[in-house]
């Protein structure tokens, strides 16, 4: 992972995809948000999804899923040229995140990561804080996710 | 698990509804859930499956870290909100679905063993538009732990089904 001065306004990842099959689609709904289009094929042909689909918190979860193995991949690459690996901070929340079309049974949602802005923490000066807009397309290249997400990310040698 | 029923305010016009509609959500406090206990190992097992830093899953590389200490993924503490909300209220809502989430903050981790308590109040309830049969209902949701440390503050709107005879009086 880059260290907050490597990281450039417009840089863009594409961290790979993720197929939504009805059995995960339960599996994730049955444990956090049963509701019944999440759980049941007939329940959501009735409902305004038009399908069994996906949980909005299961799209989001799988997005981290990928960042996470995106970033572990960055890190080995690193590694591999001899690059000091930074060790990203945690998030502290997130905004505009939009569930703009279901994840229906079978979709396969490609989800990518691009820059949108930097600034330096006030309060913890050894920290920079990137805001990044993830978002999810499908299959058929219709954008299905979308959301503005902050990190905090350390600078080199502390912002010193 | 105590559910705090009585704590729902319900509109007098639908005294015991068996399903919520629009109507039941007026701008105000609409009711206090949980406590949700929160283990270890469901941490542990959300962070493998949706969000393995170390941070969530190492307690050694977790204390090294900004959390200080193992500490849940915010997609876990967001999931297991949505299943309160579930629990409390939404499973028995005419509800439609979220067009999504206006904003979240987690400005305090969650812990393994935190017992979590969730308010949501009503800050918007208005009659849609493009859907004049349903309302949109933003929600302000607010996770605190036992200590009464706020864990996660969401915003996000819901669609609800409006009660059929509301359509029939206006």
């Amino acid at each position: 992972m880059r260290f907050f001065e490597d990281i450039e306004v417009g840089a863009r990842r594409e961290l790979g995809s993720f197929t939504f099959t009805s059995e995960l689609i339960k599996k994730f709904a049955a444990q956090f948000d049963p509701q019944r289009f999440h759980l049941d094929e007939e329940a959501g042909r009735n409902s305004l999804f038009g399908g069994l689909a996906a949980s909005g918190w299961h799209v989001g979860s799988v997005c981290m899923r990928l960042l996470v193995e995106d970033g572990k991949r960055q890190a080995e690459e690193q590694a591999a040229r001899g690059e000091t690996v930074a060790t990203w901070g945690p998030s502290p929340g997130f905004r505009d995140l939009r569930w703009i079309k279901p994840v229906l049974a079978g979709d396969v949602i490609s989800f990518a990561s691009q820059v949108e802005a930097l600034r330096t923490s006030e309060s913890r000066p050894e920290w920079g804080i990137v805001q990044a807009r993830n978002t999810g397309t499908n299959q058929r290249g219709e954008l299905v996710f979308s959301m503005l997400a902050t990190a905090f990310v350390p600078r080199r040698n502390n912002g010193v | 698990m105590l559910q705090s029923a009585a704590t729902i305010r319900l509109s007098p016009h639908n005294p015991q509804p068996t399903m919520l509609t629009f109507e039941d959500f007026q701008p105000g406090r609409f009711g206090t859930f949980g406590p949700r206990h929160v283990s270890r190992e469901e941490i542990l097992a959300f962070a493998a499956e949706f969000d393995p830093q170390p941070m969530h899953l190492d307690e050694e590389a977790a204390k090294r870290s900004m959390l200080k200490g193992l500490a849940g993924s915010g997609w876990h503490l967001g999931s297991l909100m949505m299943r309160m909300m579930f629990d409390g209220f939404i499973g028995r809502t005419a509800s439609l679905g979220s067009p999504g989430i206006n904003e979240l903050r987690w400005p305090a981790p969650l812990r393994p063993g935190d017992d979590l308590t969730l308010d949501v109040d009503v800050t918007v309830a208005r009659v849609s538009r493009s859907r004049p049969e349903t309302g949109i209902v933003t929600f302000k949701c607010t996770i605190r732990n036992a200590a009464g440390q706020i864990l996660c503050e969401m915003v996000s709107p819901i669609i609800v089904k409006r009660r059929a005879d509301a359509e029939a009086i206006i």
